[in-house]
């Protein structure tokens, strides 16, 4: 009997090489715990039923192109798109032997922190699924947390990997920016999106960053990486670790979430960290509205592609141009459209320097803060989320609220740094992320990190009701 | 830099979205709260700041100009809405924009 709940990637992999099971018998194992759970949790857009691979079984978040796999991006403008190639992280995914189970859900083109603008229904938290998993990979965070699969991928933009692995009490890994290939990613925010690794443990996260790093020559953004180490050691003995003044004491920022992480803070000066306190006085306060310029102007114009004309929903009409605004205002849910509106406004004549242009300038503002933090410390800690598992329903309505889940995430993220949310502790009875951030390339620094943490925390990935 | 009725109309038209009138009247109030938010990037002044468009210092990604095969044509129009021959077919352009 194998329990998915428990199962980490690494084991199954061991399991399969020793040849103790079949990946037909593991591929079995997680469609019982996607057919027992998922018609209450909802992480999957699509299921795959076979597949050529036999090796350790993955899910791929809907915005990662699978050949002849249906490609939604939580969106009703790609219902039935089904790509006829692969993106290079699902290719080195089969290139590695992984079985793909299905494709998980996501706010649409992957704008939101809760899955809730997903065209297709929210998904729900396994922890309590009353609550939203987090966005916008809350599938592939669930799906994972609920042993539906072993790991996952997801795509981050502002915060959509580590935002929901927080949320669900799992490792998520946003990778530096330029070392995961988005070719064959449906894009979002080009200058912003990366794709990582959702899992249960950080070496798994490791072992999977492995698999899908490094240069594509299909992704010119992308470029060599340093070779990924699975990290061993118990201990943080010579690690400088920063706490950032700003990140750690914003406003809104749950009095249980503080606490876990203060607890995970403390034990990283008794596992041998040297531990200080430094600022990053204007990347928090002005990442946001930062964010919220370059991410939907970038938006605005990747979106520009669904017209209507090469794949997809079409709406007919007499004439080119009505085709193609009815097209896309059928197709797009309110979130895109916001952000479509928004920044367009944004690169509009008469406001580009105003805005688009301030905000690329904060955006230097924002990487010389990082770097001048990281010539004191290695690593940088604060809370992933500023809270925990919200109501499903709680800020759908209010779309400034929404975006402030990802206050703490967007900061990193404006620099191209990578960061690493490891579970930290519970809240009320709710997963607690603890972000770890490191300068451009520095995974192996956050793995070696988090391992040793996760160690010491001992947190329980198996959410408590599923036990 | 208050958004009225007229610019959420101009910003849908460069955009090509064929809005609702609910839509419009939602988006009104809501890209004016938005734009209250970010524009909080105005307070600093940032005239000797170079801006970032790209995160990595990386200049001139070259490949050899090597000519590869391209996508069948079955498969470039295998979810096209409509397909005429070797050509992605759409209704006349020959009008202003909507």
């Amino acid at each position: 009997m194998i329990d998915t709940l428990r199962l980490t990637a690494e084991k199954a992999k061991g399991m399969l090489e020793r040849k103790e099971v079949s990946g037909a018998e593991l591929r079995a194992a997680y469609r019982e715990a996607i057919d027992a759970r998922d018609g209450e949790l909802h992480c999957f857009l699509t299921l795959v039923d076979e597949d050529e691979s036999d090796g350790v079984p993955i899910a791929l978040k809907d915005v990662i192109s699978t050949k002849g796999i249906q490609t939604t991006a939580g969106s009703r403008i790609l219902e039935g798109y089904v790509p006829v190639f692969d993106s290079t992280v699902a290719e080195r995914c089969k290139a590695a032997g992984l079985q793909l189970l299905g494709k998980t859900n996501t706010d649409e083109f992957a704008m939101g922190s809760s899955t809730e603008n997903s065209a297709f229904g929210p998904s729900k938290n396994p922890w309590d699924p009353t609550r939203v998993p987090g966005g916008s990979g809350g599938g592939s965070a669930a799906a994972v947390s609920a042993g539906m699969a072993p790991w996952a991928l997801g795509s981050d933009t502002g915060g959509s990997i580590k935002q929901p692995s927080s949320l669900c009490g799992n490792v998520g890994l946003r990778p530096t920016y330029g070392t995961v290939s988005r070719f064959g990613i449906v894009a979002f925010a080009s200058s912003l999106d990366q794709v990582g690794p959702v899992t249960k443990t950080v070496r798994d996260n490791a072992l999977l960053y492995g698999i899908i790093s490094g240069r594509d020559e299909c992704d010119s953004t992308t470029v060599d990486v340093p070779h990924v180490e699975l990290p061993e050691s118990d201990d943080l003995r010579g690690l400088r670790v920063g706490v950032p003044k700003e990140l750690n004491e914003a406003e809104g920022i749950e009095p249980g979430v503080t606490e876990a992480v203060r607890r995970a803070i403390d034990l990283c000066s008794e596992l041998g960290a040297e531990v200080g306190e430094c600022e990053l006085p204007r990347s928090v306060e002005y990442g946001l509205a930062c964010y919220y310029l370059v991410a939907p102007a970038e938006a605005s114009s990747n979106l520009a592609r669904y017209d209507g004309v090469r794949y997809a929903l079409r709406r007919e009409a007499d004439g080119y141009y009505e085709m193609v605004s009815r097209t896309r205002d059928a197709g797009f849910g309110d979130e895109p459209k916001r952000r479509i509106m928004l920044g367009t406004y944004a690169l509009s004549a008469g406001y580009y320097e105003a805005y688009y242009g301030q905000a690329q300038k904060v955006r230097t503002v924002i990487s010389r803060e990082f770097a001048a933090a990281f010539e004191r410390f290695d690593v940088l800690v604060s809370p992933t989320s500023p809270t925990v598992a919200f109501k499903l329903g709680e800020k759908s309505d209010n779309p400034l609220a929404m975006y402030l889940a990802d206050v703490l995430t967007i900061p990193p993220n404006m620099a191209g740094l990578p960061g690493l949310s490891i579970p930290c502790g519970l809240s009320g009875g709710l997963p607690v992320g603890l972000q770890l951030i490191g300068p451009q390339f520095s995974e192996n620094t956050l793995f070696r990190a988090g391992h040793a943490l996760e160690r010491a925390i001992g947190f329980d990935v198996v959410p408590e009701r599923l036990r | 830099m208050a958004i009225s009725r007229e610019d959420v109309l101009h910003v849908a038209a460069l955009a090509r979205l064929d809005l609702t009138e609910d839509e419009i009247a939602r988006l009104e109030v809501q890209l004016n709260d938005i734009l209250e938010a970010v524009g909080k990037v105005s307070e600093l002044d940032l005239s000797d700041v170079p801006p970032t468009s790209h995160p990595l210092d990386v200049v001139n990604a070259f490949r050899p100009d090597e000519p590869r095969p391209s996508l069948p044509l079955d498969d470039v129009f295998a979810n096209a809405p409509e397909r005429d021959g070797d050509h992605f077919r759409v209704p006349p352009t020959g009008e202003t924009a909507a």
